[in-house]
């Protein structure tokens, strides 16, 4: 293996002299005190490999040795990942001891002595590649395939499979012949480097399905694709962590995968401590089962922070790969950002706007596009959706992380500052907002089917009565409560209505939090339907206090069960106060 | 921190800027402390043979031949229980004419805490302002700063806090304050007879700004040694970030750095990250609640230090003067507590979430109400209706004067709802309306 000594330090930065050959992006450790810092190759100059480091360089000295591993980044995949907490170089932080990480402290991401029922699915004989399946354990709800590892290239002889029965991580599970006649034993667990997406699928396919997540802002106004891709842009406060936690929360994906990257530890830890006990509402067990987390806090070494977001990517698409349905969130993509800035600044590269890389787009690019539903030779389908943050400076959308990821997400979660000020959550602005997939044809056609017939009609009918809204509300806030006609107030009402009873959603209700497809139909009609109710006013005072009562009653109804009694009683309240109102102006 | 007998002694110089000096040295560890004859410095990078060094006083003055002596290692700390009701200086060394403590040195760049070592933060840390307890309510372990103008009275105002909230010890940070404002925080204390339970780490606007930029690690080590080993709670008063942030960017440029938003340094969010990141739950018992102060240009709170702030705490406490009635409140718009949700209708009264959520919107029908008058339109009844009340919340609410209990805060609020509005108008749930809302 090649050597190399440190000739130059700088933050996390470190020049190594090598004597042997060295890869882009290669694993090394520093030697130091016993301990084993790691460090990733990033750029390599005559005998000189500059290196990031995963930890702070306090300490270290010109001279102190470095081992290079010949491996790149990689992580491990196989049975146990799920319920797991991981930092972001996956290692498994329960099983470090103490309450502090030291410096260069490490753990295995798998319990290599874990024992699972093992159930074959092949037969010898049978001409395997990459990611064919030979095998399935069960792993909390779901069977766990094994697959012939992705790293197997070329076609492969199955010559001996183990029978049904109980083995651990470290015992071959299988033996197979490659084409040169090598006998290769196969194990539970595999490796594979993060940076390169896992393709073992035949085809990607166009996302045509709603991913259910809960929201009514986001279902049934700006709804996500299985296999999708969002990404919602606010400054800090306006609720991006609130609104991907809630999505963690209300969704049917059959494995969720968390990246806390560069973000608050506090965050993760109220993640810890409410998904043991949470409801999954796919399965009905707990949460923690179907949730693997990668943390990679603010304060953890920022290297890594890059690391965190491919590690989450990898598992994703590792489980997509068995013909699952994951759900990836990150939050929040900008600190990825800004770490590959913070290097390329000390690397001192040529920057491109605001100091960011100018291969930042293209990186960008690549990790969205690695998410998506795909086809396997078999039929099955799998996907991983995925949604990231962005936190811009200054709240303003202008800047290159933003406007690189609005080149390859096609769901846009704008968050507006003024919206969370005013306590209107989720504060994702209704006009700014948008999906793509609500002009897909075959996304167009499965609500005709799975939500019911006219629905996308309906819901470019409430966006219309939106925007006319917000227009009426400009000009009357330009021209007077008294120069404008009284279907500015009507209008800007209507508007106001759809916002309070539709749009928001108390993320920290019991009840609201979450509402099913079947329930956000029966809202959405019930409200167009109230908008398209005959409504007169005498004056634009009475207006205002008329609406009042039905958002109250609406919101009654968004904090009570749906369908109970008390939902049903607000429901009919609403009639009456249409009653009352016609009442009012007989007189 | 005297060079020990064995170091040798460097009086080659090769190059200076006002801030570094470069020189040719064996077997220098990252981040090592050193003296440049007699003033303080630290490497800031090593390649081959030659050091960087930053000289915290500047370099002015100091010629190529003098004597740079390094001290072996990166910054340290003493850390006794003897601590308490001690004053520092950035280095450490004792400022109140008392001896210098004894004991084992300590590295001051601490670990990282475990995430799966944290307990949730959900003990509630009351200080009788509504602003914060009703509107923004803090509990220990949480990290959050007070955003204000220059011309308000943080420092007075962070000290009350400090001294209402319920703590084992307190850990005061000045980075860059006033020399009258040391002696307030001084007397603040020792009046109250808490004298006793504070360590404070001292660097005013008279000493070298650089200097400013060791200050956190040694209030965060020393937390730490409190709330780890001695199992306390631990309140950490960082003031002024802002003078902090301020001295990074200078270390920046001086190494060329390529600047990012306002000349600061592309790493402001990591290094403002590993400074607040400290606060935490033990589950021992033990926590470190950091209260900071971060003040702002003309109330701009896009540049990048509250900027990068806001994205890092847990919340933000926003001061201002209120036109209206000319009192100093926590503006209810930009002030947010992230953690609230954890004791808020748990360990408070269950109606406080909507409670706090309804006078909050009405408070911005009233700013609407505002912003129609100054631009010359008539106003309606509900408008003037929002106005009266504005008015009565920041008076009997907001000013952050008052000192009352969390269920009068929450009394208080329905009396006012009741007084200017009706119940339909606030969309609380029905259920707390029936209980709560007053009978006439
Ligand atoms: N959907 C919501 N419902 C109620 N409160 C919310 C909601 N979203 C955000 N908040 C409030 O705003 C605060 C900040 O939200 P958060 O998601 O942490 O912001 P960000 O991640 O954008 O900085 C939360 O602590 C909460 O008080
Ligand atoms: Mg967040």
């Amino acid at each position: 293996m090649t050597k190399g000594k440190i000739t130059g330090i700088l933050s996390n930065l470190l020049q190594i002299k090598v004597d042997g050959p060295v890869r882009q992006n290669e694993i090394c450790f520093v030697l130091k005190n016993e301990q084993r810092l790691m460090a990733e190759v990033i750029k390599i100059k005559g005998d000189i490999a500059f290196a990031q480091l995963f930890e702070a360089g306090t300490g270290l000295q010109a001279d102190d040795q470095v081992e290079f591993s010949g491996e790149l980044l990689e992580v491990s995949l196989g049975p146990g990942l799920l319920s797991k907490n991981f930092d972001g170089l996956q290692n498994d932080l329960e099983a470090m001891p103490g309450n502090f990480i030291n410096a260069g402290q490490r753990s295995e991401a798998l319990d290599l002595e874990a024992v699972y029922t093992f159930q074959p699915l092949a037969q010898p004989g049978d001409k395997l590649k990459a990611g064919d399946v030979i095998g399935e354990v069960a792993e909390n709800a779901l069977m766990h395939k094994i697959m012939l590892p992705f790293k197997f290239e070329g076609t492969y002889d199955l010559v001996e499979l183990a029978e049904a029965g109980d083995y651990n991580l470290q015992t071959a599970i299988a033996q197979v012949k490659n084409e040169a006649d090598e006998l290769l034993p196969v194990y539970m667990v595999q490796k594979w480097p993060v940076k390169w997406p896992i393709k073992t699928y035949e085809n990607k396919v166009r996302p045509s399905e709603i991913f259910q997540t809960g929201l009514r802002v986001i279902d049934t106004l700006n709804p996500i694709a299985e296999g999708g891709t969002a990404y919602i842009p606010g400054a800090f406060g306006t609720g991006k962590t609130v609104l991907q936690q809630a999505i963690a929360k209300n969704n049917r994906a059959e494995v969720v995968i968390l990246v806390a990257c560069g973000e608050r530890a506090n965050e993760v830890v109220e993640i810890f401590h409410s998904f043991p006990e949470l409801e999954d509402l796919a399965t009905g067990r707990k949460l923690k089962d179907k949730t693997t987390i990668v943390c990679n806090t603010s304060n953890m070494p920022v290297a890594a922070r890059e690391a965190s977001v491919y590690v989450g990517m990898t598992m994703a698409e590792y489980y997509r790969s068995m013909g699952y349905k994951v759900l990836l969130l990150a939050d929040s993509t900008s600190r990825w950002a800004q770490a590959l800035r913070e290097m390329s600044n000390r690397m001192e590269e040529l920057p491109g706007t605001d100091a960011f890389p100018v291969e930042l787009p293209a990186v960008i690019a690549n990790f969205y596009g690695r998410a998506g539903k795909v086809m396997m030779k078999d039929g099955r389908e799998g996907s991983v959706t995925f949604l990231g943050t962005v936190s811009p400076a200054g709240g303003n959308f202008k800047e290159p992380v933003t406007e690189s990821t609005s080149k390859v997400a096609r769901c846009f979660y704008a968050l507006s500052q003024k919206r969370a000020d005013a306590k209107r959550y989720p504060a994702i602005d209704p006009l700014l907002s948008y999906s793509r997939y609500l002009d897909y044809e075959e996304f167009q056609e499965y609500t005709e089917r799975s939500v019911e017939t006219g629905w996308t009609e309906k819901v470019m009918r409430a966006k219309n009565l939106l925007a006319k809204g917000i227009e009426a509300r400009d000009q009357i806030s330009i021209l007077g409560d008294d120069s404008v006609p009284l279907d500015y107030h009507r209008d800007f009402w209507k508007s106001e209505l759809i916002d309070f009873a539709f749009i928001q959603q108390d993320s920290f209700d019991d009840t609201d939090m979450n509402s099913t497809m079947e329930r956000q139909s029966f809202m959405l009609n019930r409200v167009l339907e109230i908008c398209d109710k005959k409504q007169d006013f005498e004056d634009f005072s009475t207006v205002g206090s008329f609406y009042k009562k039905l958002i109250n009653l609406f919101k009654q109804m968004n904090y009570s069960e749906f369908r109970s009694d008390d939902f049903s009683k607000f429901n009919e309240e609403l009639d009456q106060v249409f009653t009352a109102n016609e009442k009012m102006e007989a007189l | 921190m005297i060079a020990q007998a064995f170091q040798p002694i460097y009086t080659q110089i090769k190059s200076l800027t006002k801030a570094t000096i470069s020189l040719d040295a064996e077997s220098v560890q990252y981040d090592e402390l050193a003296w440049v004859d007699g003033r303080a410095a630290q490497v800031i990078r090593v390649e081959g043979k030659e050091v960087t060094l930053q000289v915290f006083s500047g370099t002015e003055g100091l010629g190529t031949n003098a004597k740079v002596v390094f001290s072996g290692s990166a910054p340290k700390l003493r850390l006794s229980p003897l601590l308490a009701g001690r004053y520092f200086n950035a280095f450490g060394a004792a400022i109140d004419g008392k001896e210098e403590l004894k004991g084992e040195e300590q590295d001051v760049k601490g670990q990282t805490v475990n995430p799966v070592r944290r307990q949730l933060p959900s003990e509630l840390l009351a200080t009788g302002i509504a602003g914060i307890d009703l509107n923004n309510t803090l509990v220990t372990g949480q990290k959050i700063p007070f955003f204000a103008d220059p011309d308000q009275p943080y420092n007075r105002i962070l000290a009350e806090v400090a001294l209402r909230a319920d703590s084992d010890r307190i850990v005061l940070g000045g980075m860059g304050i006033s020399h009258d404002d040391f002696l307030m925080f001084k007397q603040r204390f020792n009046a109250s007879g808490a004298g006793d339970k504070i360590v404070s780490y001292i660097n005013t606007s008279e000493d070298p700004p650089l200097e400013r930029l060791l200050i956190p690690d040694l209030v965060c080590t020393t937390a730490e040694y409190f709330a780890n080993e001695k199992n306390e709670k631990v309140l950490v008063l960082l003031t002024d970030m802002t003078l902090f942030a301020d001295a990074l960017a200078i270390v920046s440029n001086k190494m060329d750095q390529i600047p990012s938003k306002d000349a600061m340094p592309g790493s402001l969010y990591s290094d403002l990250a590993r400074i607040y990141e400290k606060a935490v739950q033990f589950k021992e018992g033990g926590s470190i609640t950091i209260v900071a102060v971060t003040t702002l240009n003309d109330g701009d709170i896009t540049h990048a230090i509250p900027d990068n702030t806001g994205y890092i705490t847990e919340g933000q406490l926003y001061l201002k003067k209120d036109s209206e009635t000319g009192l100093t409140i926590i503006d209810p718009f930009r002030s947010l507590s992230r953690l609230k949700q954890n004791v808020i209708g748990t360990k408070t009264r269950e109606d406080h979430p909507q409670v706090m959520n309804a006078l909050v919107r009405l408070y911005a029908d009233a700013a609407e109400a505002r912003s129609k008058k100054e631009n010359g339109f008539d106003l309606n009844a509900y408008d003037k209706r929002s106005l009266a009340f504005a008015t009565a919340y920041t008076e009997e609410l907001l000013d952050v004067q008052l000192n009352i209990s969390i269920d009068e805060m929450l009394d208080r609020g329905w009396n006012l709802m009741s007084r200017f509005f009706e119940s339909y108008e606030l969309g609380i749930r029905q259920n707390f309306i029936d209980k709560y809302w007053p009978k006439a």
